[in-house]
């Protein structure tokens, strides 16, 4: 006797009425988001004219990643599209795309590019489709897209010297101070308001006996340049000029230096030369910092009750003043459109629904980061939907007043990032900050001219 | 006459048969030479194609000045005359025969030692030799990550041990001058347990009669490990050291996610810088030279070691 195998529980006719009803439920529920999508995204605009073709988009991995794929049901929705997206961890990510990019077809769409890395690159090889002709398209382009509420830094950031535009900024990190307010209140003290107020609280609040750092930052090598010039922006100075000028073992890069040194050295967790952003964050949110210097995209996991012991009791404070002046260091995401895809047009539509009002607002409100468009925090402000406390959206607004971009414009920034991310660390482990930067300029300065010659 | 016209091929009617066997030979030879190659030709496209063909290739590679994203140019040796020069290239050489020697040297004895441990009966035997070969079991990067945690200078696990006992914390692979012992502690807590296995079968191969001969001479425990069972025993625990050299010259996995080649410099091995010049620096050309000069360290290595085995081989 043939015995029937029992029906998957996946084919059954019970579990595909549901998953009926639920997918009508959630079209339902999602419809007059999407109504208010397509008419806030420009009336009468056609975002259904590529309906059923197909999209692939790489992602970095991180906060916008995630933020995009948890709404890309959203577009599929609007445009009748479906779109597959990856995430892959930084490192890979752009291993991955400049081989794609090499071999002359990409398997991506549309993909993300650090701005602070790879827009030289990206911009010699003309590897992205300009995005100006398609701006410029009213046939292509909502009439709600509203290019000027991207802030002029952020669409600065994003253009190339030539005046291509690869990608449109997708999110901008700023470098501000998570401050400890409970161990501050212990000692009296207020956030500081210069550099010298900065080392002396960090000397104050250092408590090796309790476990408690004065001062948290990245000491690992690559990791820490960061920090380094993000100081030496307040000296009024870039790590390099446009015109290649080094000013990276000029006296106000040794002050820098020296005051990264101290801050490290002498009121940093041990082993803060192996210390990466994880790593700060780790003893941050037990409260083993005082201080923490680093980008902005850290205050979920600060509030999150389930991970962090200082919840409520995080103060988000802008940079303070250096000697000279007062800079936030500006790092930041874009998102393009690959030159060698065959979807051009698919692929700008989720583009533009990627930097739209809509996802820019959850950006904030969620937490995800810091959009170009400056509408969005105005709206997520007052929205009531904040997930951080306000506090860190003011911070973000005070730090984009004040932001100036912290690694300098060339095709090597990597290895300028790795050889005075050596020097770096060795300031932490006792080195002297003159002749560690002098070494790794003389050792970068070649490197430089040879890549810059091309 | 028959049978030389047959072997030459040129019988006539009458001999058909004998002539006709000499034609099937020779043709089968023929045919069977050709059936040997469909059969060879394949095995050999694919090893051109995975081995022959990517070797060249990267040898081709280093003698150019290749950078992805950039035309390359003809260099000839410049890149081998610059590894010369390149005091990082050569730390990180030294670096990973330090890292080296200890990852082969610390697992080989406490392998032994654990393996003639566990060749002797007692209570739990199989159950403990289960657990102690669960690390190698584990995958290398999930290793590295549970131990990075581990080693946290302010939150680590370690850190707190050492002070249930009155130690003071380390910086463990936070701190230039420990972070290779760090790392070497790890890889031996991974791969002492194959060195263990490897030797353990080794002694079970062991004749016995030595033994027996010894005891009747009055021999001590100590005098038949010193003079049968360790001599017999080096082939393979060459054969261990081996495995172990190739696989710690080699490593990439552990360094990487732990220390990522830092503090600084202080782990880079030559695995790290050559991964950093081509997929950080972009830099194929030089990488490549790197892994040319690499390649031919790793085969003087290991053919230093089978001399070495075939010294104390006895089987």
């Amino acid at each position: 006797m043939i015995e029937r195998k029992p029906r998957s529980k996946r084919l059954s006719r019970r579990s595909v009425i549901r998953t009926g009803l639920e997918a009508a439920g959630l079209a339902v529920l999602a419809a007059p988001w999407i109504a208010r999508f397509a008419q806030a995204q420009g009336g009468g605009f056609d975002w259904k004219r590529y309906k059923g073709e197909h999209l692939e988009v790489s992602h970095t991995k991180g906060p916008r990643g995630d933020l995009l794929q948890k709404y890309r049901k959203e577009f599929e929705d609007l445009t009748g599209m479906s779109v597959g997206d990856e995430q892959i961890p930084e490192q890979q990510h752009r291993q991955k795309v400049l081989i794609e990019f090499n071999s002359g077809n990409t398997s991506f769409d549309v993909v993300t590019m650090a701005l602070h890395v790879q827009k030289r690159l990206y911009g010699k090889g003309k590897w992205l489709v300009d995005l100006r002709d398609l701006i410029k398209d009213p046939n292509m382009t909502s009439a709600d897209f509203d290019l000027p509420d991207f802030s002029q830094g952020a669409m600065d950031y994003a253009t190339q010297a030539d005046g291509r535009l690869d990608v449109l900024p997708l999110n901008l990190d700023y470098f501000l101070i998570y401050w400890n307010k409970e161990l501050f209140a212990a000692k009296g003290l207020a956030y500081p308001k210069s550099f010298p107020e900065l080392l002396e609280a960090a000397k104050a609040l250092n408590d090796p006996k309790a476990g408690v750092a004065g001062f948290l930052a990245r000491g690992l090598k690559n990791a820490n340049v960061v920090v380094w010039t993000d100081f030496l922006l307040g000296w009024g100075v870039d790590p390099i000029d446009r015109d290649l000028t080094m000013h990276t073992d000029g006296p106000e890069a040794i002050e820098a230096a020296k005051l990264y040194q101290a801050l490290t050295k002498d009121y940093g967790p041990p082993g803060v030369a192996g210390f990466n952003w994880n790593e700060c964050q780790s003893s941050f949110v037990l409260g083993r910092g005082a201080m923490w210097v680093d980008g902005i995209g850290f205050a979920l996991p600060l509030e999150d009750k389930t991970k962090s012991r200082v919840v409520g009791k995080v103060g988000y404070g802008v940079m303070p003043p250096g000697p000279k002046a007062q800079h936030s260091a500006l790092f930041g995401d874009g998102i393009g459109i690959s030159g060698t895809t065959k979807k051009k047009g698919p692929a700008w539509l989720y583009c533009q629904w990627a930097t739209s009002k809509t996802i820019a607002e959850r950006q904030i409100e969620g937490g995800y980061g810091a959009p170009g468009r400056t509408s969005a925090y105005a709206a997520a402000g007052a929205s009531g939907k904040l997930t951080a406390p306000r506090e860190w959206l003011e911070c973000m607004e005070g730090s984009i007043k004040i932001a100036r971009p912290g690694l300098p414009e060339i095709f090597e920034v990597t290895q300028f990032r790795d050889i005075f991310g050596i020097a770096l660390t060795n300031l932490v482990t006792g080195g002297d900050p003159a002749s560690e930067l002098k070494k790794a300029t003389e050792q970068f300065k070649p490197i430089l001219e040879k890549s810059e010659k091309g | 006459m028959a049978g030389e016209r047959t072997l030459d091929g040129r019988s006539g009617k009458a001999e058909t048969e004998p002539s006709d066997r000499g034609h099937h030979l020779s043709g089968g030879g023929q045919w069977n030479r050709r059936r040997y190659v469909v059969f060879v030709v394949p095995a050999l496209v694919v090893m051109l194609a995975v081995i022959v063909f990517p070797w060249l290739f990267t040898v081709f590679m280093s003698v150019h000045d290749w950078k992805i994203g950039q035309a390359h140019s003809f260099v000839g040796p410049d890149n081998y005359l610059a590894l010369l020069g390149d005091e990082r290239f050569l730390r990180s050489l030294l670096r990973t025969l330090y890292y080296g020697v200890l990852a082969v040297v610390v697992p080989v004895i406490l392998g032994t030692f654990s393996a003639v441990i566990f060749h002797k009966r007692f209570p739990l035997r199989g159950f403990l030799r289960g657990v102690f070969i669960l690390p190698m079991m584990a995958t290398p990067v999930a290793v590295a990550l549970v131990w990075t945690m581990m080693f946290h200078p302010q939150l680590g696990v370690l850190n707190y041990l050492l002070s249930v006992v009155g130690l003071p914390p380390q910086s463990w692979v936070y701190a230039p001058e420990t972070v290779i012992p760090t790392l070497v502690m790890v890889e031996v807590w991974q791969w002492t347990p194959l060195v263990m296995l490897i030797v353990l079968g080794g002694l079970a191969a062991l004749p016995t009669e030595p033994y027996e001969s010894a005891r009747i001479d009055g021999a001590s425990e100590w005098q038949m490990f010193r003079h049968i069972t360790w001599p017999l025993l080096l082939p393979f625990i060459m054969v261990a050291a081996i495995i172990r050299a190739i696989d710690a010259i080699k490593a990439f996995d552990l360094i990487f996610v732990i220390s990522q080649g830092g503090p600084g410099t202080a782990s880079e091995t030559i695995n790290i810088y050559l991964y950093l010049q081509a997929f950080a620096f972009y830099n194929i050309g030089y990488a490549s030279a790197i892994v040319v000069v690499f390649f031919l360290l790793i085969v003087a290595l290991t053919l230093l070691l089978l001399y070495m085995r075939q010294k104390t081989q006895w089987m």
